[in-house]
Parts: structure tokens; C-alpha cells; sequence
């Protein structure tokens, strides 16, 4: 009894030796994490020659929106809207297409399925500067050379392997008496689709919005590629234009940067209950 | 009997001929855009890198494999790959071990540390192009961030180049990239301990197991196959890398952070030198696949002994 004690003591030590370690890198992580964002938000919030003066730590003195205003005035909605405009074509497509692929590939018996399914998701591996030429050419052959909807193919396509692999495996969870019992009830496959595996999905398909959202919002080589005119750039290639027309103007370069990142991070903080939730169908085997 | 099972198979024929049809329709737009945007595309560059061509004008010349043996001779490139594979090596021994342990944590934290979970998932948010001007500046000798820091602990004007020196401009793009990716190896490792069957949790615990020795003996090992989907992804990631170096260093200091991509997008929309630019994809996608076949085959049998 009384041995048994001391071990318990001693392994409550342990623990919480173990916890106070544990804590005292996590704040490590969560300061390294921050700094950087530290940096932006406070000295997007000065003139331009108070960053060195006042020291970049330091609170803005007095705090300055001049920045921002001028971003807003100079056409920074303009690329934010196309961007707006650009995911949410991209992504309602990448997901319609994606759940439709992974529907057969998850739920029924054909002949090749194996094979279809590898091919799909061995694309994953294949970077994307392989293919850029090729569809530079094709986009300037179609006349979609500098349009914004030059970007759909390419934004779709890409984020189909990923999209496929996870939500095949999301779509095999779903147990498959559900569906015989409607099937029974006279519900053809499309309609089994629609009204049941769709649904059903619903946690998978989410994560996968969050995710390629993100990277939709953020991507960069193909916009810098198949656009060209600044009244065609999207968001990320804004940033470039500002930083070109106010080469020493440190602080309203970062402006720009806090401005494109704050509604990601604002949707983000509303949606992060679906980050992982979907993501654990992928993360089973490779 | 003998004529039910005529009647069986082919009622079984006409039904997997259905199902056959089904799956296409349901497969078709997917198989389309990947036609377009993979196949036909992969194919051709491996056409164009046996042309001298500018990307513009319609007559290009065919020059059979001198692009190829050009490519075999250019110290550029391969001082280049050299750099991915750096980086990978570094983006694999730090992305996913810290991952790792900041999973780990939030899942004995559970719901508590969620705060945790937001702040350090923020990077990841963020585009490769603002996070590249946004260290420009952070590094940066004049008012960056290591550079107020040694001052302040200096107590005099001290400047420290992360960004503008050989060695230490790639290394300092190494640890930009951790800062970047390390989020979603976390999520893909809380997704993996959200997979462990709570029950054997329970178990441990009522057969007097302590959370360390559940996290060390049970969680880990049953980790193992989402750990090599890590470092796959991981690999694959840093061998395609181009938005972040290009954005902040364009390769320099003198080619010191040049990668494969920001080589082959120099080549091609800068000089105009397509047919070159063709082959050096061409070359990063075979390397990059024997890098990631090689790697599967090691790892398989690593598992079996």
C-alpha cells in the first residue's frame, strides 16, 4: 500500500515535469509563430520613416492609418473581388467534380477502378512547372491569355488529386446499407448521390473548402503566368504591384500584406472546427 | 437450375455493364480536366524540350537531345536540385518532428488548448508572396527582426544579414518555410491521433499506463503509416518549391537559394528560352519521381524487417 503511494507521487512529479516542459515549449512555439505577425500589424501602423526611428517593437506612436486608407483608395478592392470571384468558381467546381469522382471510385464495383484511382492520385507528385509551358501555350491558343477565367482549369485541376484521394476515403466510411436500403426504395444513382452521399460528406467536403480555399486564394505561379494587365491581377499579384510602386515605403507594404491575409483569418477563426474533421479520412494510410 | 444461372450471369452482365456506365459519367469530368491540364501538358513539354524555341514566334527549331545534353553539363541546375535537396532534407527533420509534438500536445490538451491550435495553424494562411515581402523586411539588416534584437541585446547598432550571404540566405529561407508549413503537418498529425480508437486509450489508462507511456508505446507506433504520408508529402512539397524563393530572394544571392523551379521559370519568362525551360521541367519531374518511388521502396522495407 504504501510503495504503491510513493510511486504515485512520483509518477505525479513526473507528469507534471513533463506538462511544465511541454507548456514552456508551446509558449516557445506560439511566440516564434506570432513575431513575425507582430512585426507587420505594428509597423503597418506607422509613417514611413518612423520604423527605424522608433524601433520595431515599439507601439506605433501616434498610430497611423494613413496606410491603410491608402491602400483601400488605390484599388485594392478591385483585386480582392476578383480573387472573391476566382475561388469561388474554382472551389464549387473543384468539389462538385471531385465528389462526383470519388462517388464510383469509393462505392461501386468496375472493372479498372484500381487503376483509374492510382492514376488520379499519383498526379499529386507532379509539380506544377512541368506542365506550365504547355499550358500557357493552350490558354494563349484559346485567347484566354490575361482572363481571369484562364485560371479556372489550371486552379481545378490541381486541387483534384488531393480532393479525390481524401474524399474516397471519407465516402468509404459511410456505411453502405444506408444507400442498399434506398436503393430498394426505387432511388436511382444519381439521385442516391445527391440526396445521400452528398450529405453525407458533408464534414469531408468542408475540410477540403477550408484547405483549398486557402491555396486557391494564395496560389501565385499560374496568376503570375496567365496574367498580366494590373487591372487583371488577383490578390497575391496586387501585392507585387504595391510593392513596386512603393519600393521604400516599408509600412504600406505591409498594410497590403495585413489586409490580404485578415479575411482568411477571419473565416478561418469561424470555420476552425472543420479543419481536422475531414482531414482524418486522410490520414490513414498513404 | 442450369438455366437460372444462364439467367444469373447475365442479369450480372447487364447489371456491371450498368454500374460500368454510372462510373464513367460520374468520372468523366474529373478524367477530362486531368487529360488537359496533366497528361496532354506533361507530354508536351517533354516534346518542346527537344526544340530551340523562344515561346513566341511560330517556327521553332528541332534539335533532338542537345537540350538534354546541355541540361546534364549545366552546373546551374544541378547546384540548384542540390539546394532542394537541402531543403528537403531540412524541411523533413524539422517540419514534421515539431508538427508532431505540437499535435501531440493539443491532444492531451484536448479542447482547452485550442487557442494553441488557432495561433499556430496562422502561418499557414498566409500566401507564399506575403509571407516572402513580409521577411524580406523581418530580416532584413535595417530594422528587421534579428537585427533590433542583437541591438537591443548588444545595447549598440548591431546588423545581422540573414538574406544577403551565401550560406545563410538559403538556411534562412529553411526556417521561413518551417515557420510556413509546420501547421499542416500538425493538423495532419491531430488527424491522426483523432483516428486512434479512443478505446484503447481507456484500456491503457485502466491497465495503469501514464499518458507519456500511451503517447511513447501505443500512439506513436500506431502513427507510423501517417508519418511516411508526411515525409512523402513533405519530399514531394520541397523538390517543387518556387512562390516563396522566388518572391523573396529571385535565387541570389549569387544562385545561393536557386531551385529547379525558379530556375526553369527564369529560363522560360524571363529569357524567353522555352525549349531549355521545357527540359529542365522535364528533368525536375523525372527526379522528382524516382526521389518519391526510391523513398516508398526504402521505407516499405524498413517496415518489413
Amino acid at each position: 500500500m504504501r510503495t504503491k503511494q510513493i510511486d504515485y507521487r512520483k509518477e505525479k512529479r513526473k507528469s507534471v515535469a513533463a506538462w511544465t516542459l511541454a507548456t514552456i515549449l508551446a509558449l516557445i512555439w506560439l511566440v516564434l509563430t506570432l513575431t513575425p505577425f507582430a512585426f507587420m500589424v505594428l509597423n503597418s501602423f506607422r509613417k514611413q520613416f518612423d520604423m527605424l526611428q522608433q524601433g520595431v517593437f515599439h507601439l506605433p506612436d501616434p498610430w497611423y492609418f494613413g496606410n491603410y486608407t491608402e491602400v483601400v483608395t488605390h484599388g485594392f478592392f478591385g483585386y480582392f473581388f476578383r480573387s472573391v470571384i476566382l475561388v469561388a468558381v474554382s472551389l464549387v467546381l473543384m468539389l462538385i467534380i471531385s465528389a462526383f469522382a470519388a462517388y464510383p471510385l469509393s462505392r461501386m464495383k468496375f472493372r479498372s477502378r484500381g487503376l483509374i484511382y492510382a492514376g488520379i492520385v499519383a498526379m499529386m507528385s507532379v509539380p506544377m512547372h512541368v506542365t506550365l509551358i504547355p499550358i500557357f501555350k493552350m490558354t494563349t491558343n484559346m485567347g484566354l491569355y490575361d482572363k481571369l477565367a484562364s485560371l479556372i482549369g489550371p486552379y481545378v485541376a490541381f486541387a483534384l488529386p488531393m480532393s479525390v484521394f481524401i474524399l474516397t476515403a471519407f465516402m468509404k466510411t459511410i456505411p453502405r446499407e444506408i444507400e442498399e436500403s434506398a436503393e430498394i426504395d426505387g432511388c436511382g444513382r444519381f439521385k442516391n448521390f445527391f440526396s445521400i452521399i452528398l450529405p453525407l460528406s458533408k464534414s469531408g467536403l468542408s475540410t477540403l473548402a477550408i484547405y483549398n480555399g486557402v491555396a486557391m486564394w494564395n496560389e501565385f505561379a499560374f496568376a503570375n503566368t496567365l496574367l498580366q494587365s494590373p487591372a487583371k491581377k488577383t490578390l497575391p499579384l496586387a501585392l507585387g504591384q504595391f510593392k513596386g510602386e512603393h519600393a521604400l515605403d516599408i509600412p504600406i507594404i505591409l498594410a497590403v500584406l495585413t489586409l490580404s491575409v485578415l479575411p482568411v483569418i477571419i473565416l478561418f477563426i469561424i470555420f476552425q472546427d472543420k479543419l481536422v474533421k475531414g482531414m482524418m479520412a486522410g490520414a490513414v494510410k498513404g | 437450375m442450369t438455366q437460372k444461372t444462364i439467367k444469373n450471369s447475365s442479369l450480372a452482365k447487364v447489371r456491371s455493364k450498368r454500374i460500368g456506365i454510372a462510373a464513367a459519367v460520374f468520372l468523366l469530368p474529373a478524367l477530362a480536366l486531368i487529360a488537359v491540364y496533366f497528361i496532354y501538358p506533361i507530354i508536351d513539354t517533354f516534346v518542346i524540350s527537344a526544340y530551340k524555341w523562344n515561346g513566341i514566334s511560330a517556327d521553332r527549331t528541332f534539335i533532338g537531345i542537345e537540350n538534354w545534353v546541355t541540361l546534364f553539363h549545366d552546373k546551374l541546375f544541378w547546384e540548384a536540385f542540390g539546394h532542394n535537396i537541402i531543403i528537403m532534407v531540412f524541411s523533413i527533420v524539422l517540419q514534421i518532428p515539431i508538427g508532431m509534438l505540437l499535435a501531440t500536445f493539443l491532444d492531451a490538451g484536448g479542447k482547452k488548448f485550442n487557442f494553441f491550435k488557432v495561433v499556430w495553424f496562422l502561418p499557414y494562411l498566409m500566401s507564399s508572396v506575403a509571407i516572402a515581402f513580409l521577411f524580406t523586411y523581418a530580416l532584413a539588416t535595417n530594422g528587421g527582426i534579428f537585427s533590433s534584437l542583437a541591438t537591443l541585446f548588444a545595447g549598440k547598432r548591431v546588423t545581422v544579414d540573414l538574406l544577403g550571404r551565401s550560406p545563410q540566405a538559403l538556411f534562412a529561407v529553411i526556417g521561413v518555410m518551417a515557420w510556413q508549413y509546420t501547421p499542416f503537418y500538425m493538423v495532419y498529425f491531430i488527424a491522426g491521433y483523432g483516428n486512434i480508437d479512443t478505446s484503447l486509450y481507456e484500456a491503457a489508462i485502466i491497465d495503469g499506463a501514464t499518458r507519456g507511456q500511451y503517447v511513447r508505446q501505443i500512439a506513436i507506433p500506431m502513427l507510423g503509416p501517417i508519418f511516411k504520408t508526411a515525409c512523402t508529402m513533405s519530399l514531394i512539397g520541397s523538390l517543387k518549391y518556387f512562390d516563396l524563393i522566388w518572391n523573396m530572394t529571385q535565387g541570389g544571392p549569387v544562385n545561393s537559394t536557386e531551385l529547379m523551379a525558379t530556375y526553369m521559370y527564369k529560363l522560360s519568362f524571363q529569357q524567353f528560352n522555352m525549349g531549355y525551360g521545357s527540359c529542365v521541367a522535364a528533368a525536375m519531374f523525372i527526379l522528382i519521381t524516382v526521389i518519391a518511388l526510391l523513398f516508398q521502396k526504402v521505407f516499405v522495407v524498413k517496415e518489413d524487417y
